[in-house]
């Protein structure tokens, strides 16, 4: 993949194609690539998955670690969503301190692990207001070649699954050699998944590649999942300086139902 | 240490039949033998010619060569290139040429007379060029659009393959690139760098021209490669 | 009564190795290399554009190496970013590469090394270096030939190659010497040699004999993952 910038004459052609609804790998504007998730990562981790949307990869890691509740909520246990776009997986990433879209992943993964409740933190108490367990998530993308919120969140949902708790001594220090066979306590039903839709024109689209998302002037992303039944949304953020109109947030409100059960099926062969 | 190098690229084609070669990496002997010249990619190290570069042996005569198959784009003086303007200076243009340094469009080498006040209409930042190397000094790099075809790009799109592909998609003497203009009905240019323009009668034709260079690029080892060409036409792109 | 390795091992016996190359498709070359649960990859991009301008070598083109490993690849979660330990790493592991490496005809430029470990289990910085030879050739970056690199050591008083964690962290006797070293793949040229532990000066040839040993079978590896890479393409 080259550093080079994304030139108008490029940027101006997919605004074409995209407004007759045609992509260069022929696929339709909201159909998504061919996902594959593996697991065992690794070892030293209590759960971790490789997700392989398309060539984007990406390697998510859940660690447990025993510590204090926080003091507004001595009832549960914590959550860390963490990460960094590290410069092996693009030429676009640079060493150093994180930048905003370091940042921003994890963040946007976190808001939709935590809003849909699929982990119950409440049973991740050890001893009530002293010691609880913390789930730690990080993620690594391996290779960007777009939508790595998208495809996080399906790592990190395959991870969490994957889950065992390792084994606490009698003095109550972790053993992590010697995993349990409790898996974390998740709910069934609400596991979320992210759509990011992409907008470049008056055209939106789902899953762009790198070179589909260097064109495009903005992006929403949601985090969906199921709560009694019905889908919900638990967080969603627009990025960049194009606006969207109500006609086409009406538009995606149309979409999302159906793109959540066509991956949530895929995603289920792999669990 | 008394060992050769020699780096030279001449971008022969890649396609040529008959000539035996094997996959070879750094640091591999090729051949052994007083008679062998080292060419491109290689060394000689005693009496053997010792590969430097990761890639196909050849042997010509009584050279011997590797041809790259994966890698960055090196400029070469005369290399036709495309490249993004990504500043305007008083003198000219900075190109991004998708190499490790920049390169430099002066406003002498722009094909016609070209006013200072008005630099950015002509070629504005973010556009793309077709342009030739015509200086390399340390890590300055001049272009030029003072040839026929060059000059900036205003309609169709580009893309890049892996540079060291290049050879295979022109084809030998230009018979792979000339197949697909044949079949799609495009305008092609194929830059040095990798960075590939079309432009053509519709999308699709587009779409389809863009998949057969592809399709060429990611075959690295096959001979015959004009004949598959033509079979994935007929076959429906697949 | 005879050493046992704690894994059955012979004495000169490597872990399973596995060497892919090609794993990330947005680098120039990229690699994975794995001494049985010890799993690196490398990801090579370059010769590119060196910023700051003032690191720049008119006279060639220089190598950066980055080491790290993701936080999950150790039981204790290693925090994220860059550790002492990591960044000397790093700088042992361009010492180790660039004596293979012809940089001159890249001018002020920079050839870019990334190296993660996904999964530790001791070795780690030899593997990396083997996943980063292996990326720096798929690259198509001139080189002089391949690198190889492996730790040799001893639990006690016996010399044994690859070490795994628990045999590091051997308590007995003269305890654990860990000797990691790198070498030119076909000449006499060793460009790493770092040691931590209690060794004799005159046990020191036996280790690098054992390490030139296990170097020759690290190299075919290699090499077979290299050529396997381009038949891959080929039957595409």
């Amino acid at each position: 993949m080259s550093s080079m910038e994304i030139s108008s004459l490029a940027k101006e052609n997919l605004r074409k194609m995209f407004s007759e609804g045609k992509r260069f790998d022929y696929r339709g504007l909201l159909d998504y690539r061919d996902f594959e998730v593996t697991y065992d990562v690794s070892n030293k981790a209590e759960g971790s998955a490789r997700v392989k949307l398309g060539k984007t990869e990406i390697v998510v890691g859940i660690k447990l670690t025993v510590g204090a509740p926080y003091p507004d909520s001595k009832d549960k246990g914590n959550l860390m969503v963490s990460g960094d776009l590290l410069p092996i997986a693009s030429p676009r990433y640079e060493s150093g301190p994180p930048g905003f879209n370091a940042i921003e992943l994890p963040r946007l993964v976190d808001r939709a692990i935590r809003g849909s409740e699929m982990i119950d933190l409440k049973r991740l108490v050890i001893k009530e207001g002293e010691k609880v367990w913390t789930v730690i998530i990080d993620i690594y993308p391996i290779n960007d070649d777009g939508n790595i919120v998208d495809a996080a969140t399906i790592g990190v949902i395959a991870a969490l699954k994957k889950t065992f708790l390792p084994t606490l001594d009698s003095e109550g220090n972790v053993d992590y050699e010697t995993k349990t066979k409790n898996k974390l306590p998740l709910s069934e039903e609400t596991a979320p998944l992210s759509f990011s839709f992409y907008k470049l024109g008056d055209s939106i689209l789902l899953d762009p590649t790198r070179e589909e998302e260097e064109a495009c002037d903005s992006r929403i992303t949601f985090g969906i999942s199921k709560w009694e039944g019905q889908y919900m949304i638990n967080s969603c953020q627009k990025r960049g300086e194009q606006t969207l109109n109500s006609e086409e947030i009406a538009k995606i409100m149309d979409i999302i139902p159906k793109k959540f059960e066509e991956l949530n099926k895929k995603l289920k062969k792999f669990l | 240490m008394n060992n050769e190098i020699n780096e030279t690229q001449d971008y022969a084609e890649v396609d040529s039949k008959d000539v035996p070669r094997k996959i070879i990496i750094p640091g591999e002997v090729i051949v052994t033998g007083e008679d062998y010249l080292p060419g491109e990619g290689t060394r000689r190290e005693g009496n053997s010619i010792v590969a430097i570069r990761f890639g196909l042996a050849e042997e010509m005569g009584r050279v011997v060569r590797v041809i790259p198959i994966f890698g960055a784009f090196i400029p070469r003086r005369n290399n036709v290139i495309i490249g993004r303007v990504i500043d305007i200076t008083y003198a000219g243009w900075l190109v991004d040429i998708d190499s490790a340094s920049n390169a430099f469009l002066s406003i002498e080498e722009s094909p016609r007379f070209i006013n200072r006040d008005e630099m950015d209409q002509f070629l504005a930042i973010g556009e793309v060029i077709a342009a030739k190397i015509w200086g390399i000094k340390g890590k300055g790099i001049d272009l030029t659009l003072k040839a026929k075809g060059l000059g900036k790009l205003e309609e169709g799109f580009t893309f890049r393959i892996i540079p060291s592909r290049v050879p295979r998609v022109i084809g030998r003497e230009g018979s792979m690139v000339s197949l697909i203009k044949e079949k799609t009905g495009c305008n092609i240019i194929v830059g040095q760098n990798g960075w590939i323009w079309i432009h053509g009668p519709s999308l699709d034709a587009q779409i389809k021209a863009r998949r057969a260079i592809e399709f060429v690029a990611d075959k690295v080892f096959v001979s015959g490669l004009t004949e598959k060409v033509e079979k994935w036409f007929e076959e429906g792109q697949k | 009564m005879a050493f046992k390795r704690s894994d059955g091992r012979k004495l000169t016996e490597l872990r399973p190795m596995i060497a892919k190359v090609g794993v990330v498709p947005n680098a120039d070359g990229s690699a994975l290399f794995a001494f049985g649960s010890t799993v690196a990859i490398a990801a090579v991009y370059g010769p590119r554009k060196l910023h700051p301008q003032h690191m720049q070598n008119p006279a060639t083109g220089i190598l950066r190496c980055n080491y790290d490993l993701l936080s999950f690849s150790v039981y204790d979660r290693k925090r994220p970013g860059p550790s002492r330990r990591s960044q000397e790493i790093s700088k042992v592991t361009e010492w180790a590469l660039s004596p293979a490496l012809y940089l001159e005809s890249f001018p002020s430029s920079v050839v870019d090394v990334q190296i993660y470990i996904l999964q530790a289990d001791a070795g780690t910085r030899t593997a990396g270096i083997n996943a980063a030879s292996m990326a720096l050739a798929h690259a198509g970056i001139p080189m002089r030939d391949l690198i190889c690199s492996v730790a040799v050591g001893k639990n006690d008083k016996e010399v044994i190659i690859d070490l795994t964690k628990e045999e590091e962290d051997y308590k007995e006797g003269e305890g654990s010497t860990d000797f990691a070293v790198a070498k030119l793949a076909n000449s006499d040229e060793f460009s790493l040699l770092q040691l931590d532990g209690k060794i004799q000066p005159e046990v020191v040839s036996k280790a690098i004999s054992m390490a030139k040993d296990a170097c020759i079978q690290i190299y075919e590896i290699q090499k077979k993952a290299l050529k396997d890479c381009v038949e891959g393409v080929q039957n595409e």
